[in-house]
């Protein structure tokens, strides 16, 4: 079945032609991206040991990890998880945190929308946010490898989910948390990801309000509440800012 | 190994939306075109939602939770490493506890 593509279309196919699917592009995709891998196995490992803290289980951890593979909304609904659970709190969080994936999706579709729907829908599964940079970054010096993405994701993949169940283990050794400060631990793993997050200066009002909205809503109301009231009044602020 | 069903449903909930946001990009976006506005907004959000996570906590965790998430903030920013960073900052409140005398 060939679609034909919309005339606004026609610009991004001319700029992406030939997009190629093989193990070549596998290959190098995993290969650009072992320094980074390195890097989220030291993440993996301090979500591992905090999801320790937060009562999830090995099996628990390791499915999580292989189901979402989404980083920072598993940090995020850490802060969540006390039994009895709120499912509906923890999905619309995860949904909200990674709403941003629509944008680098759509940025990929020049490239993507030429592939065929197996391998296209299968790479989507590992784009996280490195592996989605670096084959933006490929793509513009001139690759025309679709397997790029896979091959990078994969490897992050194992990675994350090796080392979050690796840290899940560790955190068994880890007794009477409160003395080793491992309650701060939490906080300051979610404020050393934002200082990654941080894209200047832009970023500091909404940050602002975020904090203030966050800080008054977990005064007054009840519940998680203020984590999505302080996310929806700091990104709004954002868009605010941004408005002239 | 044990598993309770309930975080299994919200293991499996999370994953639904997760990969729907994945797939999303591509195949809605071909479909519909974003507003400039709604592409701020959603650019906005993951930054916005870790803030929200934090701040009160660092909050009514006094001047102690603050000094301490400052030097998260400038180690992370010096070395970018998140798991040194966490350590550091770990550290720092434990010793300023110790140091003040609190638990």
């Amino acid at each position: 079945m060939k679609k034909i593509d919309a005339p606004t279309e026609i610009i991004a196919a001319e700029e992406a032609p030939q997009v190629s699917f093989n193990r070549a592009g596998l290959l190098e995709g995993a290969r650009l991206s072992i320094p980074i891998a390195l890097g989220v196995i030291g993440y993996g490992l301090v979500f591992g040991v905090l999801a320790r803290q937060a009562g999830l289980s090995l099996l628990e951890v390791f499915l999580m990890s292989s189901l979402v593979y989404a980083g920072s909304s598993q940090f995020a609904v850490l802060s969540l998880w006390v039994l009895p659970l709120p499912i509906v709190p923890i999905i619309f969080t995860t949904l909200i945190v990674n709403l941003r994936h629509l944008l680098m999706g759509a940025a990929l579709r020049p490239w993507f929308s030429q592939l065929r729907t197996l391998p296209r829908y299968t790479s989507m599964f590992f784009m996280a946010d490195e592996s989605w940079a670096l084959t933006m970054s490929r793509f513009a010096k001139g690759g025309r490898n679709g397997a790029f993405l896979l091959g990078s994701g994969l490897l992050m993949f194992v990675a994350w989910v090796g080392s979050t169940s690796v840290g899940r283990v560790l955190g068994s050794f880890v007794q009477d948390p409160e003395r080793w400060g491992l309650d701060f631990a939490f906080t300051a793993a979610i404020t050393a990801l934002l200082v990654g997050m941080w894209r200047g200066k832009s970023d500091l009002l909404p940050w602002l309000v975020a904090a203030m909205v966050a800080i008054a809503a977990a005064q007054w109301l009840p519940g998680k509440w203020y984590i999505l009231l302080g996310g929806l009044a700091g990104s709004l602020a954002g868009v605010v800012r941004n408005a002239d | 190994m044990r598993i309770e069903l309930e975080a299994l449903l919200a293991i499996f909930g999370m994953a639904v939306v997760t990969y729907a946001t994945r797939a999303g990009g591509l195949w809605l976006m071909g479909r519909v075109t974003l507003s400039k506005r709604v592409e701020t907004w959603l650019q906005y959000i993951p930054g916005s939602v870790l803030v929200a996570i934090v701040a009160p906590g660092i909050f009514s965790g006094g001047p102690l939770a603050l000094i301490a998430a400052i030097v998260t903030v400038l180690v992370a920013a010096r070395t970018g490493s998140l798991p040194l960073a966490m350590l550091i900052g770990v550290s720092a409140l434990l010793l300023l506890r110790f140091l003040t005398g609190g638990i």
